[in-house]
Protein backbone atom coordinates (compact mmCIF):
# COMPACT_ATOMS: atom_id res chain seq x y z
CA UNK A 1 0.00 0.00 0.00
CA UNK A 2 1.37 3.39 -1.17
CA UNK A 3 2.42 5.83 1.12
CA UNK A 4 1.27 9.76 0.97
CA UNK A 5 3.26 12.77 2.22
CA UNK A 6 0.98 15.25 4.05
CA UNK A 7 1.34 18.24 6.00
CA UNK A 8 -2.16 19.41 7.97
CA UNK A 9 -1.84 22.47 9.37
CA UNK A 10 -1.49 24.73 7.58
CA UNK A 11 -2.60 28.72 7.87
CA UNK A 12 -3.73 30.91 5.04
CA UNK A 13 -3.74 34.97 4.77
CA UNK A 14 -7.32 34.17 6.47
CA UNK A 15 -5.29 34.20 10.04
CA UNK A 16 -4.42 37.18 11.54
CA UNK A 17 -0.66 35.80 12.26
CA UNK A 18 -0.49 34.33 8.60
CA UNK A 19 1.30 35.92 5.90
CA UNK A 20 -0.73 37.62 3.76
CA UNK A 21 1.71 35.59 1.06
CA UNK A 22 -0.23 32.84 2.05
CA UNK A 23 -2.71 32.66 -1.04
CA UNK A 24 -4.23 29.41 -1.81
CA UNK A 25 -2.04 29.75 -5.29
CA UNK A 26 1.05 30.04 -3.30
CA UNK A 27 0.27 27.56 -1.15
CA UNK A 28 -0.62 24.68 -3.56
CA UNK A 29 2.65 25.40 -5.46
CA UNK A 30 5.06 25.33 -2.59
CA UNK A 31 3.27 22.14 -1.25
CA UNK A 32 4.28 20.88 -4.97
CA UNK A 33 7.63 21.99 -4.57
CA UNK A 34 7.96 20.45 -1.68
CA UNK A 35 6.59 16.84 -2.61
CA UNK A 36 3.45 16.83 -0.47
CA UNK A 37 0.28 14.80 -1.82
CA UNK A 38 -2.00 15.65 1.03
CA UNK A 39 -2.60 19.17 3.21
CA UNK A 40 -5.02 20.53 5.17
CA UNK A 41 -6.13 24.28 5.66
CA UNK A 42 -6.52 24.86 9.00
CA UNK A 43 -7.33 28.91 9.84
CA UNK A 44 -8.30 30.07 13.14
CA UNK A 45 -11.93 29.86 14.56
CA UNK A 46 -12.64 30.17 10.52
CA UNK A 47 -12.89 28.18 7.18
CA UNK A 48 -13.47 30.70 4.68
CA UNK A 49 -10.37 30.51 2.54
CA UNK A 50 -10.90 26.93 2.45
CA UNK A 51 -13.20 25.93 -0.72
CA UNK A 52 -10.84 28.01 -2.76
CA UNK A 53 -7.41 25.92 -1.70
CA UNK A 54 -9.78 22.98 -2.65
CA UNK A 55 -10.33 24.21 -6.03
CA UNK A 56 -6.63 25.17 -6.05
CA UNK A 57 -5.34 21.59 -5.12
CA UNK A 58 -7.67 19.22 -7.27
CA UNK A 59 -5.99 21.58 -10.31
CA UNK A 60 -2.56 20.49 -8.93
CA UNK A 61 -3.41 17.11 -8.08
CA UNK A 62 -3.26 18.03 -4.27
CA UNK A 63 -5.38 16.25 -1.88
CA UNK A 64 -6.63 19.53 0.15
CA UNK A 65 -8.97 18.41 3.64
CA UNK A 66 -10.73 20.67 4.64
CA UNK A 67 -10.34 21.94 8.20
CA UNK A 68 -10.01 24.23 11.15
CA UNK A 69 -8.02 25.43 13.75
CA UNK A 70 -10.20 26.34 16.66
CA UNK A 71 -9.24 27.95 20.17
CA UNK A 72 -11.68 26.42 22.67
CA UNK A 73 -13.64 28.05 25.66
CA UNK A 74 -10.36 26.97 27.80
CA UNK A 75 -7.65 28.56 25.32
CA UNK A 76 -6.95 24.90 23.59
CA UNK A 77 -6.00 25.13 20.02
CA UNK A 78 -7.52 22.18 18.21
CA UNK A 79 -7.16 20.69 14.74
CA UNK A 80 -10.78 19.98 13.35
CA UNK A 81 -10.69 17.78 9.29
CA UNK A 82 -13.69 17.46 7.74
CA UNK A 83 -15.09 15.01 4.78
CA UNK A 84 -16.68 17.61 2.45
CA UNK A 85 -17.52 21.33 2.22
CA UNK A 86 -21.08 20.33 2.95
CA UNK A 87 -19.90 19.57 6.51
CA UNK A 88 -17.37 22.31 6.59
CA UNK A 89 -20.43 24.76 5.55
CA UNK A 90 -22.23 23.59 8.58
CA UNK A 91 -19.09 23.82 11.09
CA UNK A 92 -18.64 27.60 9.57
CA UNK A 93 -22.30 28.31 10.98
CA UNK A 94 -21.55 26.44 14.50
CA UNK A 95 -18.52 29.08 14.12
CA UNK A 96 -20.24 31.81 13.74
CA UNK A 97 -22.45 31.45 16.49
CA UNK A 98 -19.50 30.33 18.26
CA UNK A 99 -17.05 32.96 18.56
CA UNK A 100 -17.51 36.55 20.35
CA UNK A 101 -17.83 39.81 18.56
CA UNK A 102 -14.67 41.31 19.44
CA UNK A 103 -13.64 43.75 16.58
CA UNK A 104 -10.48 43.14 14.72
CA UNK A 105 -7.42 45.48 14.81
CA UNK A 106 -5.72 44.39 11.75
CA UNK A 107 -2.99 46.70 12.82
CA UNK A 108 -1.61 45.04 15.05
CA UNK A 109 -2.56 41.81 15.03
CA UNK A 110 -2.74 41.48 11.09
CA UNK A 111 -4.99 41.51 8.15
CA UNK A 112 -8.01 38.77 7.56
CA UNK A 113 -8.64 38.40 4.29
CA UNK A 114 -10.32 35.28 2.45
CA UNK A 115 -9.07 35.16 -1.29
CA UNK A 116 -9.92 34.29 -4.73
CA UNK A 117 -7.83 31.96 -7.32
CA UNK A 118 -6.69 34.87 -8.46
CA UNK A 119 -5.18 36.44 -5.10
CA UNK A 120 -7.73 39.10 -5.07
CA UNK A 121 -9.62 39.74 -1.79
CA UNK A 122 -13.09 38.78 -1.87
CA UNK A 123 -14.10 39.04 2.38
CA UNK A 124 -12.18 40.52 5.03
CA UNK A 125 -13.46 39.36 9.01
CA UNK A 126 -14.33 41.85 10.71
CA UNK A 127 -14.43 40.04 14.28
CA UNK A 128 -10.84 38.80 16.14
CA UNK A 129 -10.69 35.23 15.34
CA UNK A 130 -7.52 34.79 17.60
CA UNK A 131 -9.84 34.69 20.90
CA UNK A 132 -11.22 31.06 22.49
CA UNK A 133 -14.97 29.77 21.61
CA UNK A 134 -17.87 29.90 23.62
CA UNK A 135 -18.11 26.38 23.92
CA UNK A 136 -15.56 24.36 25.91
CA UNK A 137 -13.08 21.33 24.29
CA UNK A 138 -15.83 18.39 24.96
CA UNK A 139 -18.47 20.38 23.03
CA UNK A 140 -16.59 21.06 20.07
CA UNK A 141 -15.46 17.82 19.76
CA UNK A 142 -18.81 16.52 19.67
CA UNK A 143 -19.52 18.63 17.14
CA UNK A 144 -16.95 17.99 14.70
CA UNK A 145 -17.49 13.72 15.43
CA UNK A 146 -21.42 14.59 14.62
CA UNK A 147 -20.45 16.12 11.43
CA UNK A 148 -17.90 13.43 10.55
CA UNK A 149 -15.23 14.99 11.33
CA UNK A 150 -11.85 13.85 12.82
CA UNK A 151 -10.67 15.64 15.85
CA UNK A 152 -7.23 16.48 16.59
CA UNK A 153 -5.55 18.82 19.56
CA UNK A 154 -2.86 20.58 17.92
CA UNK A 155 0.82 21.17 19.06
CA UNK A 156 0.40 19.49 22.69
CA UNK A 157 3.30 19.46 23.90
CA UNK A 158 3.47 23.58 23.70
CA UNK A 159 3.72 25.76 27.15
CA UNK A 160 0.30 28.19 25.54
CA UNK A 161 -2.51 27.01 23.59
CA UNK A 162 -2.07 23.47 24.10
CA UNK A 163 -3.91 21.18 25.83
CA UNK A 164 -1.22 19.75 28.42
CA UNK A 165 -0.54 23.55 29.52
CA UNK A 166 -4.41 24.80 29.29
CA UNK A 167 -5.82 21.40 31.25
CA UNK A 168 -2.51 19.54 32.37
CA UNK A 169 -3.99 15.92 30.99
CA UNK A 170 -5.73 14.93 28.35
CA UNK A 171 -9.41 14.46 30.19
CA UNK A 172 -10.51 10.97 29.69
CA UNK A 173 -13.77 11.70 28.46
CA UNK A 174 -12.05 13.35 25.02
CA UNK A 175 -12.59 11.39 22.12
CA UNK A 176 -9.00 12.45 20.27
CA UNK A 177 -8.30 10.45 17.09
CA UNK A 178 -4.95 11.36 17.00
CA UNK A 179 -2.46 14.44 18.46
CA UNK A 180 -0.59 16.29 17.06
CA UNK A 181 3.23 17.38 18.34
CA UNK A 182 4.94 20.52 17.44
CA UNK A 183 8.00 20.94 15.70
CA UNK A 184 10.28 21.36 19.11
CA UNK A 185 9.83 17.58 19.78
CA UNK A 186 10.05 14.28 18.51
CA UNK A 187 7.12 11.64 19.10
CA UNK A 188 9.82 9.56 21.10
CA UNK A 189 11.41 12.45 23.26
CA UNK A 190 7.48 13.57 23.87
CA UNK A 191 6.61 9.75 24.87
CA UNK A 192 9.81 9.68 27.77
CA UNK A 193 8.17 13.07 29.43
CA UNK A 194 4.73 11.38 29.11
CA UNK A 195 4.55 7.74 29.39
CA UNK A 196 1.39 7.53 30.02
CA UNK A 197 0.52 8.78 25.91
CA UNK A 198 2.57 5.77 24.97
CA UNK A 199 0.48 4.09 22.17
CA UNK A 200 -1.07 6.93 21.23
CA UNK A 201 -0.83 8.41 17.44
CA UNK A 202 1.24 11.23 17.08
CA UNK A 203 1.28 13.27 14.07
CA UNK A 204 3.25 16.39 12.67
CA UNK A 205 2.68 19.16 10.30
CA UNK A 206 4.52 22.33 9.48
CA UNK A 207 2.11 24.78 11.46
CA UNK A 208 3.01 26.93 8.52
CA UNK A 209 2.37 30.50 8.58
CA UNK A 210 4.91 31.62 5.96
CA UNK A 211 5.06 29.70 2.27
CA UNK A 212 8.57 28.80 3.23
CA UNK A 213 7.57 26.68 6.00
CA UNK A 214 4.88 24.64 4.11
CA UNK A 215 6.31 21.34 4.58
CA UNK A 216 8.77 21.63 6.79
CA UNK A 217 7.63 18.82 8.63
CA UNK A 218 5.27 16.17 8.00
CA UNK A 219 3.24 13.25 8.65
CA UNK A 220 3.24 10.38 6.26
CA UNK A 221 0.02 8.01 5.55
CA UNK A 222 -0.51 4.76 4.32
CA UNK A 223 -3.52 4.75 2.25
CA UNK A 224 -5.04 2.78 -0.71
CA UNK A 225 -5.60 5.90 -2.55
CA UNK A 226 -5.87 9.65 -1.17
CA UNK A 227 -9.23 10.13 0.01
CA UNK A 228 -11.17 11.32 3.19
CA UNK A 229 -12.94 7.78 3.49
CA UNK A 230 -9.07 5.98 3.07
CA UNK A 231 -7.00 8.69 5.24
CA UNK A 232 -9.93 8.20 8.22
CA UNK A 233 -9.38 5.01 8.37
CA UNK A 234 -5.47 5.40 7.64
CA UNK A 235 -5.59 7.82 11.04
CA UNK A 236 -7.81 5.39 12.66
CA UNK A 237 -5.51 2.72 12.41
CA UNK A 238 -2.88 4.45 13.38
CA UNK A 239 -1.33 3.63 9.63
CA UNK A 240 0.99 6.71 9.70
CA UNK A 241 4.12 7.88 11.18
CA UNK A 242 4.74 11.51 12.33
CA UNK A 243 8.50 12.62 10.26
CA UNK A 244 9.90 15.66 11.94
CA UNK A 245 11.93 16.29 8.50
CA UNK A 246 10.59 17.56 4.85
CA UNK A 247 9.13 14.87 2.64
CA UNK A 248 11.60 13.19 0.19
CA UNK A 249 10.32 14.18 -3.17
CA UNK A 250 11.22 11.20 -5.91
CA UNK A 251 11.96 11.39 -9.27
CA UNK A 252 9.27 10.25 -11.86
CA UNK A 253 6.78 10.76 -10.23
CA UNK A 254 5.04 8.81 -7.06
CA UNK B 1 -5.13 31.13 63.84
CA UNK B 2 -5.52 29.80 60.16
CA UNK B 3 -9.02 31.36 58.67
CA UNK B 4 -11.36 28.55 57.40
CA UNK B 5 -13.51 28.34 53.98
CA UNK B 6 -16.31 29.65 55.41
CA UNK B 7 -15.23 33.13 56.63
CA UNK B 8 -13.64 33.28 53.82
CA UNK B 9 -17.26 32.82 51.65
CA UNK B 10 -18.78 34.91 54.42
CA UNK B 11 -16.14 38.11 53.91
CA UNK B 12 -15.80 37.76 50.16
CA UNK B 13 -19.45 37.34 49.49
CA UNK B 14 -18.49 34.05 47.68
CA UNK B 15 -21.02 31.23 46.58
CA UNK B 16 -20.57 27.52 47.06
CA UNK B 17 -21.23 25.61 44.23
CA UNK B 18 -19.84 22.07 45.26
CA UNK B 19 -18.66 20.57 48.82
CA UNK B 20 -20.38 22.83 51.19
CA UNK B 21 -19.75 20.26 53.55
CA UNK B 22 -16.18 20.75 53.67
CA UNK B 23 -16.24 24.55 54.77
CA UNK B 24 -14.25 24.10 57.97
CA UNK B 25 -11.41 23.42 55.79
CA UNK B 26 -8.62 25.73 57.18
CA UNK B 27 -6.70 27.90 54.28
CA UNK B 28 -2.93 27.40 54.29
CA UNK B 29 -2.73 30.03 51.31
CA UNK B 30 -3.65 30.73 47.76
CA UNK B 31 -2.47 30.61 44.24
CA UNK B 32 -3.82 32.37 40.78
CA UNK B 33 -3.40 30.73 37.70
CA UNK B 34 -6.09 29.58 34.76
CA UNK B 35 -2.73 27.14 33.44
CA UNK B 36 -3.70 23.46 35.04
CA UNK B 37 0.00 22.23 34.23
CA UNK B 38 1.06 25.46 36.01
CA UNK B 39 -0.84 24.62 39.27
CA UNK B 40 -0.04 21.02 39.14
CA UNK B 41 3.74 22.33 39.60
CA UNK B 42 3.25 25.32 41.57
CA UNK B 43 0.18 24.76 44.07
CA UNK B 44 0.18 23.40 47.33
CA UNK B 45 -1.46 21.09 49.50
CA UNK B 46 -4.36 23.43 51.56
CA UNK B 47 -4.10 26.84 49.43
CA UNK B 48 -7.04 28.12 47.81
CA UNK B 49 -7.02 28.59 44.03
CA UNK B 50 -8.10 31.29 42.28
CA UNK B 51 -9.09 30.92 38.28
CA UNK B 52 -11.45 31.75 35.52
CA UNK B 53 -10.87 28.02 34.55
CA UNK B 54 -14.39 25.60 34.83
CA UNK B 55 -13.08 22.85 32.54
CA UNK B 56 -13.81 19.39 34.40
CA UNK B 57 -9.77 18.49 34.79
CA UNK B 58 -9.73 21.51 37.99
CA UNK B 59 -11.72 19.13 39.91
CA UNK B 60 -8.83 16.56 38.88
CA UNK B 61 -5.89 19.24 39.74
CA UNK B 62 -8.22 20.48 42.94
CA UNK B 63 -7.59 16.56 44.09
CA UNK B 64 -4.50 15.95 43.33
CA UNK B 65 -2.80 18.93 44.78
CA UNK B 66 -5.36 18.29 47.63
CA UNK B 67 -5.91 21.87 47.60
CA UNK B 68 -8.42 23.51 50.37
CA UNK B 69 -10.92 25.11 47.52
CA UNK B 70 -11.57 26.41 43.83
CA UNK B 71 -12.69 30.00 43.60
CA UNK B 72 -14.11 30.40 39.95
CA UNK B 73 -13.90 34.48 39.50
CA UNK B 74 -16.19 36.88 37.50
CA UNK B 75 -19.53 34.57 38.19
CA UNK B 76 -18.12 32.05 35.37
CA UNK B 77 -21.10 29.29 35.02
CA UNK B 78 -20.00 25.81 35.74
CA UNK B 79 -21.65 23.05 34.64
CA UNK B 80 -23.29 20.69 36.53
CA UNK B 81 -21.49 17.66 35.31
CA UNK B 82 -17.84 19.46 37.17
CA UNK B 83 -19.97 20.09 40.00
CA UNK B 84 -21.57 16.65 40.54
CA UNK B 85 -18.38 15.14 40.00
CA UNK B 86 -16.76 17.71 42.65
CA UNK B 87 -19.21 16.54 45.05
CA UNK B 88 -18.03 13.07 44.56
CA UNK B 89 -14.09 13.96 44.69
CA UNK B 90 -15.18 16.31 48.17
CA UNK B 91 -13.34 19.45 46.24
CA UNK B 92 -14.98 22.53 47.08
CA UNK B 93 -15.91 25.33 44.81
CA UNK B 94 -16.74 28.79 45.24
CA UNK B 95 -18.04 31.32 42.97
CA UNK B 96 -17.07 35.29 43.07
CA UNK B 97 -18.77 37.73 41.59
CA UNK B 98 -15.88 39.96 41.25
CA UNK B 99 -12.54 39.61 38.70
CA UNK B 100 -9.67 37.58 40.23
CA UNK B 101 -7.27 40.51 40.78
CA UNK B 102 -10.30 42.06 43.28
CA UNK B 103 -10.73 38.61 44.58
CA UNK B 104 -7.40 37.47 45.35
CA UNK B 105 -6.62 40.70 46.42
CA UNK B 106 -9.42 40.31 49.78
CA UNK B 107 -8.31 37.11 49.93
CA UNK B 108 -4.71 38.38 50.82
CA UNK B 109 -5.99 40.58 52.94
CA UNK B 110 -8.16 37.67 55.11
CA UNK B 111 -5.69 35.35 55.45
CA UNK B 112 -2.73 37.50 56.50
CA UNK B 113 -4.91 39.32 59.04
CA UNK B 114 -5.47 35.90 60.52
Amino acid sequence: MPWYNADLHIHTCLSPCGSLEMSPRRIIARACERGLQVIAITDHNSTRNVQVCMECGAAADIMVIPGCEVNTQEEVHCLCYFPHLEALEQFQEYLDRQIFDIPHDAGRFGYQVAVNADEQIVFEESRSLFTGIRDGIEALEKVVHDLGGVFVPAHIDRQVYGLLSQLGFIPQELACDALELSRRITPVAFIRSHPELEGRGFLQSSDAHRPEDIGSLHTRFQMEQAGWDYFRKALLEQRFEAMNVPPVKKDGGW
Amino acid sequence: MKTNLRLLAKELGLTCLAGDAFLDRTIEGAYVSDLLSDVMGKANAGMIWITSQVHRNIVAVSSLKELSAIIVVNERPVDPVVLAHAEEEEVVILSSGLPAFETAGLAFNLINDN
